[in-house]
């Protein structure tokens, strides 16, 4: 508006000139305004000893996500098709695709984004990676280990990417201050779907972030998730092999202190640079608990757990970087009525949720990334995470990306 | 209580008194957005000489900063592709989003060379729209100074006599050391030089200096044994006069080159803030043509 009142001053007309003459058409034709678009493709070949069929988490209820080790032998990962392009002078979209080994097509994000907000807020909808956390944002082929650590397996099934809104707000400092919002329909673990009117979960994240010195950037995140699950159902045996069906109804509340430090020498990454980052989740769960083996039995359900994970990973030289990983949680407390009440199953009977143990696990990771669109990974593991047994995992992962450049968050 | 302190500390620091707040991507647009600016902007330099401009991270720092900034002043030609557009689209600030006024990219402004015919991937890191290290070619920064100058002057109408005024005493000053730089840097004409990336073009074409060699074996990929090796042995037929690369780059393959080769290993600063002596514009000019003359003697 004042542009066109400013054009029409003597004073400034070499400048709306000189503004003119700037912008060069760069295509022309209808294929100009064709979104970008990156194709990721991934693959394994992987041995463990222990069968990845059969993986669960001691100790904790199932999350029914993607949560187990790559498969045995040869196998092809998710390839993923990122296409995004501005829409408008207002929003942003982006669509994410994963192709799934079992040639299934998964909407994994396909969300608007608001451009023109102002003020440092954005508002974001449809169906995202949350920003609770720290890694739950970044894509899967951007990892620096093939897999997510236990605690994403455990509290979050891998990942929240819910169907919802996302309010964010840039506080205006130096100081990276960050605050978010989500409402989300939850669709996934921890949340069960259901059909109801209003949102299933909601959450709330701040991030701060900055730098100390040239070399070394940081960013730290709180973030809480609270979902409501009705009959969050998974299939189980009893001590005697019987099936029996456990579900859940009540609240959970998930709680993540996330920080991440990056260091390179004077800020450029490119020779060497090291990246710390670590994770720790708290997770309560109240309500009740039915026990299902043809007859059902109901009683009040409390748990307190949690998880952490802390991990390196250090490029010693241009291409090729390290990385160690050491995941862990804790059972920590279980209160079942239907034991404790003496209703007839034993915590026996309830393997997943009620077996005391602390799984873990270690991970060492090698990569060479012959340029910035190719990387190939060596990964060995020792995982804990059944009670009875440890599993020796070895895998060889390649990630290759095609197309538009991404830009990979912080 | 510590986190209350960092808040009231990074409100106090909150510019006030300048008229445009700048986010410049790289240091030469910083230095040329105060050269204009004088102290009616607040100048914000993304990132140091010492960093290679490809890959930088879209770090929390910088989305804070652009979160404020009136004007982005960047490369463009997809120097930036790799965080600028995340920065911008985190930042909440619709003011600086592409084809605002308040974005601002140097490339629209400039002559472009090594424009490639077709662009693909197994070519290394091409850049479709050409060789972004434009800054490097004194008419460049000339004709990035008048439309800068112009769009600084659209955003802030108030100041706009202000920005014009300081634009052409540096364009008078820059055409002057310019012509006394040509004059200075006659020997170079025609010296063979093998450099570590093509990001010295533009000197080498300004001063007619001829490049036989380069370290990457492709774009953006890092120099090989293999590759080093086959340089050493074609420098035989083409004898190269010294080996430059920039400030940021990783030495080794330079120095071992040199080292085999028997030729001096040059840095340039490459940018303002790549060396002691260039401090602004100017002195990256001076520093770079007096390092390359010591080559020649």
């Amino acid at each position: 508006m004042d542009y066109k009142w400013l054009c029409a001053t003597a004073l400034a007309l070499a400048a709306c000139q000189a503004f003119a003459q700037e912008q060069r058409p760069r295509q022309a034709g209808e294929n100009a305004f064709n979104p970008s678009i990156s194709l990721i493709l991934q693959g394994t070949a992987a041995r463990s000893s222990q069968d990845p069929e059969n993986y669960r988490i001691d100790g904790f209820a199932p999350s029914g996500g993607e949560v187990a080790p790559a498969p045995r032998s040869f196998s092809l990962g998710e390839s993923e098709l990122i296409i995004s392009a501005n829409i408008d002078p207002y929003f942003r979209g982006q669509l994410t695709a994963a192709l799934t080994p079992e040639n299934e097509v998964e909407v994994e994000e396909a969300f608007f984004q608001t451009l023109g907000l102002g003020k440092g807020f954005t508002l974001k909808g449809g169906r995202f990676l949350s920003g609770i956390g720290y890694q739950n944002e970044i894509h899967q082929h951007a990892w620096d280990f093939q897999d997510a650590p236990l605690p994403y397996k455990a509290f979050l099934g891998g990942r929240l990417n819910d169907d919802g809104v996302q309010l964010r707000w840039l506080a205006p400092t130096d100081l990276f201050l960050e605050f978010g919002a989500e409402l989300g329909r939850g669709r996934a673990f921890p949340s069960a779907d259901s059909s109801r009117n209003g949102a299933g979960a909601w959450s709330l994240f701040a991030h701060a972030g900055g730098d100390l010195g040239a070399s070394t950037a940081w960013r730290a995140g709180l973030s809480h998730l609270q979902a409501k699950p009705e009959d969050r159902a998974f299939e189980d045996s009893d001590s005697l092999g019987n099936a029996v069906t456990q579900s859940f109804s009540g609240t959970s509340k998930l709680w993540i202190a996330d920080f991440v430090l990056k260091w390179a020498p004077n800020g450029n990454a490119t020779i060497t640079n090291f990246k710390l980052q670590g994770e720790y989740f708290r997770r309560d769960e109240s309500g009740s608990l039915t026990y299902d083996d043809g007859t059902a039995l109901n009683g009040a359900y409390a748990s307190r757990q949690s998880g952490w994970y802390l991990q390196g990973v250090y490029q010693f030289m241009p291409r090729w970087r390290a990385g160690l990983r050491y995941d862990r949680l804790d059972h920590g407390t279980v209160d079942n009525a239907i034991v404790t009440g003496g209703l007839g199953p034993s915590a026996a009977d309830f393997g997943p949720l009620m077996t005391a143990y602390n799984p873990s696990r270690s991970t060492v990771m090698l990569d060479w990334s012959p340029s910035e669109f190719s990387r190939l990974r060596l990964q060995l593991a020792s995982d804990k995470s059944r009670a009875d047994v440890t599993d020796y995992q070895v895998l060889l992962q390649y990630i290759f990306s095609l197309g538009a450049h991404g830009a990979h968050t912080f | 209580m510590r986190s209350i302190i960092a808040l009231v500390l990074a409100a106090a620091s909150w510019p006030g008194l300048a008229a445009l707040n700048i986010f410049a991507c790289t240091p030469e647009w910083g230095a040329l957005a105060q050269e204009l600016g004088g102290d009616k902007a607040s100048v914000y330099t993304a990132t140091t000489a010492l960093q290679d401009p490809h890959h930088i991270e879209a770090r929390p720092s910088l989305i804070a900063r652009a979160r404020r900034a009136d004007l982005v002043v960047c490369t463009g030609a997809e120097l930036e592709i790799g965080w600028l557009p995340l920065v911008l689209t985190q930042s909440g600030n619709p003011n600086i989003q592409f084809g605002e006024r308040g974005y601002f990219e140097a490339a629209s402004a400039a002559r472009m060379i090594e424009v490639p015919q077709r662009v693909d991937r197994a070519m290394g890191d091409v850049h479709p729209a050409g060789n972004p290290h434009l800054h490097l070619d004194p008419l460049n920064i000339s004709r990035v100074a008048k439309a800068l100058a112009a769009r600084m002057s659209l955003l802030d109408a108030q100041d706009a006599t202000y920005y014009i005024g300081r634009e052409l005493d540096f364009q008078k000053r820059w055409h002057e050391a310019t012509a006394r730089w040509e004059r200075e840097a006659k020997p170079l004409q025609g010296l063979p030089l093998v450099v570590h990336h093509r990001d010295l073009s533009y000197l080498l074409a300004w001063l007619g200096m001829r490049e036989v060699g380069i370290l990457e074996p492709k774009p953006g990929v890092p120099p090989s044994a293999a590759h080093l090796a086959e340089l050493l042995g074609s420098l035989q037929q083409t004898p190269a006069k010294a080996v430059v690369r920039s400030a940021y780059q990783d030495p080794r393959a330079a120095d071992w080159l040199a080292g085999q080769a028997r030729l001096p290993s040059i840095v340039l600063p490459f940018t303002v803030g790549g060396s002691e002596r260039a401090k602004d514009l100017f002195g990256l000019y001076e520093d770079s043509i007096a390092r390359l003359l010591g080559a020649t003697k």
